[in-house]
């Protein structure tokens, strides 16, 4: 179907709705939802309620007794989360989240504001499990759970992409996406779920990557990668797969070796491992570091996210290093440990080529390519021609779980600056912690979603158009999988004329190979810059 | 379930109109769904795409890397996106009977 152009899409409407906020209200139309999970990747990881169903019909199909499965697993939810119980009494509805969401100020929708958003399940909250809210109804905000709400949470909860932006301003802290991992819980109960999230939970559970790529598969594909790297640069590479007593164990997400531009990154990855001779070895069952459990539930996220420990274990690696990767930080960061820990079979992590001991890393035992790969150009282990990157003019994306859910902000800049000589910030409310979402993450950067994908990266998107006017910035780079799959549509429709990389496509430009022939492209096979124009870019 | 009708013959759909049984894939069916995405006609640089992922698709259960394709076939991005309006992972991927890829892609 035809989409709305930009300038219909930017006549944002910021007139408050007449009716009371406590009426439930959810406009499904075409281009601002996603399509349901279908039965068969429910049924492959015993999820209920599965059955054909469109968020558009009147009829959910939902169980008979759906209302009593929602309500227990909040009482549930209540007492074995304190941070839930929490985050359900302690806002006072200052507002300050309120204009921070990407989505809210794309759509002008007041219930996309953080706080209105979370007021969508505390007045249930509070008509069910507080005294005032059980006496005084309306009167304290509290309101019945119908099935127009339970269609409103699921409406306005998958217009939250967990990004945590507003989180960063709320003076009591409250973990904006953990209420919305927590309203996805409920839902998911009563078989209420999107396609896009489904299908890669079951295929990682399955075969260990979203896209479902078996070892077969997995290989062709890494051994393409090293065919084209000795094609390009005259060196042949190698890329283990499952190979026991390596020092460490690679984990990337699996568009790395699907996608593009993903694949550029892959390529810089292999070739930065190969010049530094680091011991490694990718797993074709922990061939995935996006967790979309995270987008599902606590115990989805668990059982996907044991493969990492599972098969650093078997293979016998001392630790891992993981890829440019967004959403799995924020698993592997603030939950592997309690969940699939104590890795207490490896060690604390130690880069064998300078010696630095990532004390940050020693209780996940898990590093961030990143920092793997700032501590050597650190510590000079690598040569580096930023001229070969002269055709780009950069800026950095913080991809939100990186930058706020592990304090991921130096080392990506750092590396950029010594890989590329013209680098741009975009300005600084909507970087660092700071980042405006893609607007496409958690689980809802599908192509049915479009009209709300592009309203939500709408703040993204215009920090990018305003370094491309001021400085000229033609690529925008980030470390995130999700990132590099839907900004590139985003930057189309908003901003045409800047392309989207990985850092390590970049660092790969620039990286000077012992035994390299003479390079005269990148790795996309793009000439390089001709001298003169180097010099004075 | 969605259906797509052309020529006569009724397929079973996914919400992407992506074939929903890969295996009852033919030539027909590459051009019963051409129409769907408004190519007029399937010439023999199609036909080298569409065949190389169906091939693929039949020994690895799953579409080739984006650039896989493109180097396999000896079509540059640009040139697939021309063949297939909607790209390599919807347009081709779909008229050659494959499901859609799903993920951080």
């Amino acid at each position: 179907m035809a989409w709305p152009k930009p300038d219909e899409l930017v006549q944002i409407d910021n007139t408050p709705p007449s009716g009371s906020w406590l009426e439930p209200s959810a406009n499904y139309r075409k281009g601002a939802y996603c399509n349901s999970a279908l039965p068969k990747s429910l049924d492959q990881v015993g999820m209920p309620n599965a059955r054909n169903w469109k968020p558009s019909d009147a009829d959910w199909k939902l169980p008979p007794d759906w209302k009593e499965i929602v309500l227990e697993g909040m009482r549930d939810r209540l007492e074995r989360f304190r941070s839930f119980r929490l985050f359900m009494d302690i806002c006072v509805r200052c507002g300050a989240c309120a204009d921070k969401c990407h989505f809210y100020i794309g759509s002008g929708d007041p219930k996309n504001m953080p706080v209105l958003r979370a007021e969508l399940i505390r007045s249930v909250y509070r008509r069910y499990f507080t005294a005032a809210g059980k006496i005084l109804g309306k009167l304290a905000g509290a309101r019945d759970l119908t099935e127009d709400v339970l269609k409103e949470w699921f409406y306005y909860f998958y217009q939250c992409t967990e990004c945590r932006r507003c989180s960063v301003f709320c003076p009591f802290g409250i973990d904006t996406a953990e209420i919305t991992m927590i309203v996805r819980e409920l839902l998911n109960l009563v078989g209420c779920n999107i396609h896009w999230v489904q299908e890669p939970v079951a295929n990682c559970y399955r075969v260990g990557n979203h896209l479902g790529i078996q070892p077969h598969g997995f290989k062709d594909s890494i051994d393409f990668a090293v065919d084209e790297i000795e094609e390009m640069i005259g060196v042949r590479v190698e890329a283990p797969i499952n190979k026991k007593g390596a020092e460490v164990l690679f984990v990337v997400p699996s568009a790395d070796y699907f996608g593009s531009p993903h694949y550029y990154t892959l390529l810089g990855y292999l070739m930065l491992f190969h010049e530094v001779g680091l011991d490694y070895t990718f797993s074709a069952y922990a061939s995935e570091g996006g967790n979309f459990g995270l987008f599902t539930s606590n115990e989805m996220m668990k059982r996907l996210n044991a493969k990492m420990y599972s098969e650093a274990r078997r293979l016998g690696v001392k630790w891992i290093l993981g890829g440019e990767c967004g959403h799995m930080w924020r698993v592997v960061n603030q939950y592997m440990d309690t969940m699939n820990g104590p890795a207490d079979f490896l060690q604390p992590p130690v880069s064998p080529v300078t010696g630095t001991a990532f004390d940050n890393a020693r209780s996940t035992k898990m590093v961030h390519i990143c920092e793997f790969t700032a501590d050597l150009i650190r510590h000079g282990k690598l040569k580096l021609d930023p001229a070969r990157n002269a055709h780009w003019n950069v800026t950095y994306h913080d991809s939100c779980n990186p930058a706020r859910a592990m304090g991921m902000l130096e080392e990506p800049r750092y590396i950029i600056r010594n890989v590329c000589d013209r680098f741009h910030e975009m300005p600084e409310n909507t970087i660092r912690e700071q980042t405006f979402c893609c607007g496409s993450g958690s689980g809802i950067g599908t192509d049915e979603n479009f009209e709300m994908r592009m309203r939500g990266g709408f703040p993204r998107a215009n920090a990018v158009k305003y370094v491309k006017e001021k400085f000229g910035v033609n690529l925008l780079s980030c470390i995130c999988a999700i990132d590099k799959a839907t900004l590139p549509t985003l930057l189309e429709y908003w901003v045409p004329g800047v392309e989207v990389a990985g850092v390590h496509e970049l660092l790969g430009n620039a990286l000077v190979m012992s035994g390299e022939k003479e390079r005269t492209t990148d790795l996309r096979g793009q000439p390089f810059a001709p001298q003169t124009e180097q010099a004075g870019a | 379930m969605p259906t797509f009708e052309a020529n006569g013959t009724v397929y079973e759909v996914d919400e992407d109109g992506f074939l929903e049984n890969p295996e009852i894939w033919n030539e027909a069916v590459a051009k019963d769904f051409a129409q769907s995405e408004d190519i007029t006609d399937l010439t023999p640089d199609h036909w080298k795409v569409i065949n190389y992922l169906r091939n693929y698709y039949l020994g690895f259960g799953i579409a080739p890397m984006v650039r896989k394709v493109c180097k396999e076939t000896g079509f540059k991005l640009n040139e697939i996106y021309g063949l297939f309006p909607s790209g390599p992972a919807k347009g081709a991927c779909k008229l050659a009977g494959l499901p859609k890829p799903t993920g951080c892609v």
